[in-house]
């Protein structure tokens, strides 16, 4: 066994870029292979939990068992005097400088915004909440210690059910009461629509919570050196964190420095201000040593924060023939017991959405968020959008249904044709470009959609105990959050800008710093792909830096499938500003106007003459500035923010068929078809693979994934163990294709598609559980359809609906 | 405090080791292998898989102590003569990583199950696979992944 090579290793990874001939001339287009990979193949990775400082100390806390309690004693001083334990505290020596933690989205007039102290003080609200912290030499010293600290707890009653918590006589999460904040948004005549119409559809769908459960588990380390603050953090967010921290704690911005290293995956979990990113802060402040957390699995379930949980009810009026009148829309959002990041902005990024890809005169949506005595909700996948889509397609089933056609001649003939484009929505977002046809049509091509039709018509003709059901998901989303004009129109607290610069070495290589926060998303390629084409440069040449707040110091960082749409935008821009320069400077050396340059394959040629310059010979000849016009820097260097007009709206058409036993209950997909319409795109594979992922944890809501809290507050999921995340014998190998209709929203044509497969795949799963058994007499199963609900479906008890 | 003797992709080392000691522990807090990640407290998730005495087994649920006189693989002792393992490059050329976590002990896995099929079908490698956890690829690309290392490894590659 040897040492790795690092100087092979690199060659090989470079090697296999080849495999995969390029589409065109360009990088655009081609699946590359990834430039992280070898680092992540190898272990030679950078896990906030892998790093050491010297000194350093471990935190570990004490969290509450109670869902719902007064503290009434808090007594450390038992863990202190155990060896090896430097420090001890309860949540009342934070009380004076710990602040509460930000919601930076007040979603209405009317929000109430509790108090949310990173330590508990004098109550706990949900089971997990820190109330105390142990500082030790190493974890198994300090997880002694937590054993030895003493609390008094005085229960309160615990608030779990979203319709009891607002009922007036409920106890109370919150002294202001179990309302965080209620809204209405109505267009067009929504009474007049529903007044006699020929079909109304009224349905109630839950959104179970789900535990977000990216696979690397939180991590932080906190260092001073008396002046200045690090912070390390597995996080989405380095850029917005250190905002927010330094808002939180005091410290100010500029002695602060937060770094994202490698992050194994978020989801939306690490888009967050945590509790624990703030209290290692401070106990780095207060000790002087470098501190780190260490999550574990069973501490993620309960304090990471929780996703969807929301009860849907939803009401579609039709003509006769299936076209659309109107739709109304009534949600209860769960927000848990306090209000985090972006908390009560989740349902509020439905609310533009339920009307999907249709057509319709009128349509109201509103929405109440409710405080329990749950870990808070926030950021998951898709984040208000797979839960619009999800009523919506369920609904668009049940509407087919009932006029006994197709489910997807209800939806074309409901649907905005590909020659409406743009399209402004009854919800008021104007669709730049999509074609539902071609992307459904492919769709079917590749399903077998009439031969599946014929195999399920011969299964329940011989009432084939085994019975198949097909399920459609015509879905579009609004991603790439978003323009700061329309955010502000939200009441969200910052912009939806992105940030990009280029630094020309002096070898003629060059470094990307990006303000997005890749954490397995291949930004490092992608983007050296989009800077290879625009300055002409070759992709190996190229590096991209990003996570840190003293290296990338602008970035809105990567959520919401906005990365390439901004992100990947801005270093585009900034490469057009460094030729801008690198124009000037050429036709000071080669003695003519700018005019008389053109720019090809890296170089600047004066036209009709064989003189040229190279990109990387200018960025030479910028470095030593023996030459250089007159008020030119001796940079090509450039920055570029880019902030869209418009959200980014991917749609595509996805079809799942699934084998139902009806005589145990159990689902198995038979075949998945995915054909996305992501608009152009930069790394075919890399889309690919957001495509995979997004579908996986989409059919993981449908058929797996539940948070179960019992009636005391108890989380009865709070390992790996409880929580049923699919494994690869879960899951079936998916069909996907792409139908390109490039997004007029952005020079390079891309849309979103980070979370795409997560918002289209839910309702086509479920849609094609329910097909199966509507002859029985089923209408709905809740999510997860576990083989438990769906055999109780069809022996017509509890866990399903029957017509 | 036990001793341990334990061999760790090929260097030897002697630790006292408290008997509660994890060997993942070991690896990354004592040793400084870190290319061993944990995901999880259950054994469920597998990110920490490591290969020892030849098999695969998770270091989140063996004692340090067990694995006294052991010889211990990790990703970071995989490749032969400084190149990648054959498993490792179809990783990477089928695309089969996105954030990278669960990939050391996916790896260690896959290679693992090839032993007992050095061919396998997709179903063979779904199985075998199931007590690795991967939250961003939906497995479809580990699968290719696997087929790919298979037919590369069943070419004379030797393995560890």
């Amino acid at each position: 066994m040897t040492e790795l090579d690092a100087g092979l290793v690199g060659e090989q990874i470079a090697e296999s870029g080849q495999i995969a001939e390029p589409t065109g001339r360009g990088e655009i287009g081609r699946a590359r292979r990834r430039k992280e990979d070898a680092r992540l193949l190898t272990g030679h990775t950078r896990w906030t939990d892998n790093l050491q400082q010297p000194g350093m100390l471990q935190v570990m806390f004490l969290r509450s068992p109670m869902a719902h309690a007064r503290i009434t004693r808090v007594d450390v001083s038992a863990a202190r005097d155990l060896p090896g334990v430097l420090a001890a505290f309860s949540g009342q020596d934070f009380a004076d400088e710990q602040g509460s933690l930000p919601c930076a989205w007040p979603v209405s007039e009317d929000i109430v915004i509790p108090d949310h102290p990173p330590m508990a003080v004098s109550e706990v609200r949900y089971v997990g909440e820190a109330v105390a912290c142990v500082v030790a030499t190493d974890r198994y010293r300090a997880a002694d210690a937590l054993e030895a600290i003493e609390v008094d707890y005085e229960p309160l009653p615990a608030v779990m059910d979203m319709h009891d918590a607002l009922t007036p006589d409920s106890p109370k999460v919150h002294e202001s009461g179990n309302k965080a904040f209620s809204t209405t948004i109505t267009s067009g005549d929504v009474e007049a629509a529903f007044r006699d119409a020929p079909v109304v559809i009224d349905r109630t769908y839950i959104q179970q919570r789900l535990i977000p459960s990216a696979m690397e588990p939180r991590a932080v380390l906190a260092s001073t050196d008396g002046d200045t603050f690090t912070l390390w953090s597995s996080t989405q967010i380095p850029h917005v964190l250190r905002v927010m921290l330094a808002v939180t704690t005091g410290i100010p911005e500029h002695r602060l420095r937060v770094i994202a290293p490698d992050v194994g995956g978020g989801f939306g979990s690490k888009l967050q201000v945590t509790a624990e990113e703030v209290l290692c802060l401070l106990l780095t402040r207060r000790l002087g040593r470098p501190v780190k957390w260490s999550e574990s699995r069973t501490e993620g379930n309960l304090t990471v924060h929780h996703g969807r949980d929301q009860i849907q009810h939803i009401r579609l009026a039709a003509e006769a023939d299936g076209r659309i009148r109107g739709l109304r829309v009534e949600l209860l959002a769960d927000m848990g017991a306090y209000l985090m990041l972006v908390t009560p902005g989740v349902p509020m990024l439905g609310a533009s959405m339920f009307n999907a890809i249709y057509k319709m005169d009128a349509y109201e949506f509103a929405c109440t968020g409710v405080f329990t005595t749950k870990m808070p909700t926030d950021a998951y996948r898709g984040a208000g959008r797979p839960e619009a889509t999800y009523a919506i397609e369920r609904v668009m089933d049940e509407l087919a249904a009932e006029l006994g056609i197709d489910p997807l001649e209800a939806r074309r003939r409901n649907w905005i044709r590909h020659d409406e484009f743009p399209y402004t929505t009854i919800s008021g977002l104007t669709y730049d470009s999509g074609n539902y046809e071609a992307a459904t049509d492919r769709a079917m091509a590749l399903f077998g959609y009439d031969k599946l039709r014929a195999e399920q018509a011969d299964r329940r003709d011989r009432g084939d105990p085994v019975q198949l059901g097909i399920g459609v998901s015509t879905y579009t989303e609004m991603c790439g959050l978003a323009p700061s004009r329309l955010l502000g129109m939200a009441n969200y607290g910052a912009g939806g800008w992105e940030h990009g610069s280029v630094r020309m070495l002096p070898t003629g290589k060059v470094e990307v710093i990006t303000g997005t926060s890749p954490h397995g998303q291949g930004h490092v390629t992608s983007w050296s792909q989009i800077a290879a084409d625009a300055l002409g440069v070759p992709f190996d040449d190229i590096t991209v830096l990003h996570g840190d707040t003293a290296v990338a110091h602008k970035g809105m960082d990567t959520y919401g499938s906005r990365s390439l749409v901004i992100g990947g935008v801005a270093v585009l821009k900034a490469c057009e500003k460094v030729k801008d320069k690198a124009r000037k400077l050429a036709a000071h050396l080669l003695e003519c106007s700018p005019d008389d340059l053109e720019f090809e394959a890296g170089a600047f040629k004066v036209r009709g003459t064989g003189a040229s310059r190279t990109i990387q010979e200018l960025a030479f000849a910028a470095f030593t500035a023996h030459d250089l016009p007159e008020g030119v820097e001796a940079r090509l260097d450039s920055d570029a923010t880019f902030d869209p007009d418009n959200y980014s709206f991917p749609h595509g058409t996805h079809l799942c068929a699934v084998e139902v036993d009806t005589e145990t209950g159990m689902v198995k997909i038979r075949s998945y078809v995915a054909v996305d319409d992501v608009g152009k795109v930069v790394n075919p594979l890399i889309v690919e693979g957001q495509v995979h992922g997004g579908i996986a944890q989409g059919v993981a809501q449908a058929l797996f994934e539940e948070a179960v809290y019992d009636a005391d507050g108890n989380l009865l999921t709070a390992t790996m163990a409880d929580y049923l995340l699919p494994s690869a014998a879960d899951l079936p190998a998916f069909t996907t294709d792409r139908t390109e209709t490039p997004s007029t929203g952005n020079p390079l044509g891309v849309k979103g598609v980070g979370e795409a497969g997560t918002i289209a795949s839910t309702p086509a799963v479920v849609n094609a559980v329910v097909d199966a058994l509507r002859p029985r007499g089923v209408r709905d199963v809740q999510m997860p359809c576990t083989p438990e609900r769906v055999w109780r479906a069809v022996q017509g008890t509890r866990g399903g609906v029957r017509s | 405090m036990p001793r341990i003797t334990i061999t760790v992709d090929g260097i030897r080392y002697e630790e006292d080791v408290e008997p509660r000691l994890l060997l993942v522990h070991l690896l990354r807090e004592r040793l400084g292998k870190t290319g061993t990640p944990i995901g999880c407290d259950t054994s469920n998730c597998g990110a920490c898989t490591v290969m020892l005495d030849g098999r695969s087994a998770k270091s989140c649920s063996v004692l340090a102590v067990q694995a006294d006189g052991c010889d211990v693989v990790t990703i970071e002792g995989l490749g032969a003569d400084g190149a990648l393992h054959p498993m490792q490059r179809a990783f990477h050329e089928e695309h089969a990583l996105q954030c990278g976590y669960c990939t050391p002990g996916m790896v260690m896995a896959a290679i693992d199950l090839l032993r007992d099929d050095a061919d396998p079908s997709e179903e063979t490698i779904r199985h075998g696979l199931e007590g690795n956890l991967c939250r961003c690829t939906g497995y479809c690309n580990i699968v290719r992944a696997v087929k790919r290392g298979a037919q590369e490894m069943g070419q004379g590659v030797r393995t560890p």
